[in-house]
């Protein structure tokens, strides 16, 4: 049962704060939610939730190992936690397929015969078995992306972060990539997503966290964060982007 | 039917087509009738463009040039090898591996900051010089060595601007796949990388190509010392005219494909 338990967490660059204390629990099989706007610290979170930025303050626990000490090996971390970003960033030098395989490869040291039919299996659950030998300058943006959560997946990651995945992707595009997300989340698969689909983080998170300045100003239940926001600044927020 | 836009283009193309060719065509015919009307006309003529000892010399050249090639064939590979370890070493971020970074730092500065035919000097007439036994003191290792050390120094630059053209957000996303610094150089941005500097690579080994007869200065006698034999020989520079003949027919068209590629991956990108 993963958990991940973040307190306290500080992260500034140079001079300038992006989190200025961040408490947050994700467990097993919870989908939450980050809203705000841009700025507001929801990237930088993830990313030092995987350990692409190291923490200034605070700790970052996986199922109770201090995962944000100093000198703890980042790659274990990433190996269970899977990540997604907005400008897809496949590998443009290798087919949908090589995309999936390398690390799966490279780190579990699985021959290609061994683990293609797991992967095949994932390319056609996410719809794309005939564009899985295609190179990513040859697919649409949204199969792009799914290609990218296909290669998360592909790890067999415990928990995966997604990078407002959407953000970048032509609005008819947006609904393939969030099939996929809504199918993850009828497994039960723990994600912790930043978002500015508000439709569907109202529809499928099981916690919604408003973020601004570097906080979390406000959390909890996506009917209350949306229907009856208690600060200020949550219903400003959400009366510009609703 | 051609419309009437059709029409007006393909008469503007003739028209440009036209006056191209009559400007080509009277700087040839200025340049046909001006040239021999110099003094010295007939004594060039003669000592650079005399058709018997072209004739009589150009197959000694050819095969001199035999030699440039298998020179340039040995240090190419090593070459690529070379520049792309130091490229690798410049970019080391383990503390314990500082001093290969600051040797390979080091290393650049200095070759690409010598004249080639200063280190074909000093490495070519240097080692040799410590008495080393045959075969160490034959000039085609140590002529070799130096072109490979400068060349290596500048393809290893390259490399280098190829690898910090590789967008971040690359690394980002196979590191976070759980990769190991060491593979996502490997896998992700060293086949990225070299790809993108093809053209350039290109335009140094055609480059290195003219360089291999520097190496005639410190002994092999490959096609630049030949002709030098013939004029000798002969005393006549016609030679000299063959031989670079020899060369224009490698490299124009080496640096055609250069070029080709260059735009190709120029059009690629936009």
């Amino acid at each position: 049962m993963p958990t991940l338990i973040l307190t306290d967490v500080h992260k500034s660059f140079g001079t300038n704060p992006v989190l200025r204390g961040i408490d947050l629990t994700v467990t097993s099989g919870q989908m939450i939610c980050l809203i705000g706007a841009s700025g507001s610290g929801k990237s930088t979170l993830l990313r030092c939730m995987n350990l692409l930025e190291p923490i200034d303050d605070g700790r970052i626990e996986l199922d109770g190992i201090d995962i944000s000490e100093p000198g703890y090996d980042p790659q274990r971390v990433r190996q269970r936690i899977g990540t997604v970003f907005q400008s897809y960033n496949l590998f443009p030098h290798m087919s949908a397929l090589e995309n999936a395989m390398l690390a799966p490869r490279r780190i579990h040291r699985q021959s290609r015969e061994e683990m293609e039919p797991r992967i095949t299996t994932l390319f056609a659950r996410f719809g794309l078995a005939d564009r899985m030998h295609h190179y990513p300058d040859q697919l649409s943006g949204g199969q792009q992306q799914r290609v990218a959560i296909i290669r998360a997946l592909a790890m067999q990651p415990q928990i995966m972060l997604f990078d407002e995945i959407t953000s970048a992707l032509d609005p008819e595009l947006v609904g393939e990539v969030l099939d996929v997300l809504r199918q993850l989340r009828a497994e039960g698969m723990t994600m912790v997503l930043a978002t500015h689909e508000m439709g569907f983080a109202r529809e499928l998170a099981d916690t919604v966290c408003f973020l601004h300045a570097g906080r979390i100003l406000e959390s909890g239940r996506p009917e209350q964060v949306f229907v009856h926001p208690q600060q200020e600044r949550t219903r400003a927020f959400l009366s510009r982007v609703l | 039917m051609p419309s009437r836009r059709q029409i007006f283009e393909s008469r503007q193309r003739r028209r440009a087509n036209l006056i191209a060719a009559s400007s080509t065509g009277a700087v040839l015919v200025a340049l046909i009738v001006l040239v021999p009307m110099a003094p010295g006309w007939d004594a060039v003529q003669r000592s650079f463009f005399n058709a018997e000892i072209f004739a009589r010399t150009f197959p000694g050249l050819l095969n001199a040039f035999l030699l440039d090639i298998a020179i340039f064939a040995w240090c190419a590979p090593l070459i690529a090898a070379l520049g792309l370890a130091v490229a690798i070493a410049r970019d080391l971020r383990t503390p314990a591996l500082y001093p290969v970074k600051l040797l390979a730092i080091l290393y650049t500065d200095i070759f690409r900051g010598l004249p080639v035919i200063l280190v074909i000097y000093l490495i070519g007439f240097g080692v040799p010089g410590l008495g080393l036994p045959r075969p160490w003191n034959s000039p085609y290792i140590w002529g070799s060595l130096a072109l490979i050390l400068v060349y290596a120094a500048y393809v290893a630059e390259v490399i280098r601007s190829g690898i910090e053209s590789i967008h971040d957000s690359q690394r980002a996303a196979a590191l976070s796949l759980g990769l190991s610094s060491s593979d996502t150089m490997r896998f992700v941005i060293l086949p990225q990388a070299i790809r993108r500097v093809v053209p350039a690579n290109m335009n140094l080994f055609i480059a290195l190509q003219k360089d291999v007869a520097l190496l005639s200065f410190i002994g092999p006698v490959e096609i630049f010392r030949q002709a030098g034999v013939y004029k000798s020989l002969l005393a006549n520079f016609t030679p000299y005219v063959g031989a670079a003949l020899i060369f224009l027919a490698i490299t124009i068209p080496a640096t055609r494909y250069a070029d080709h590629l260059m735009n190709r991956q120029r059009q690629a990108r936009s």
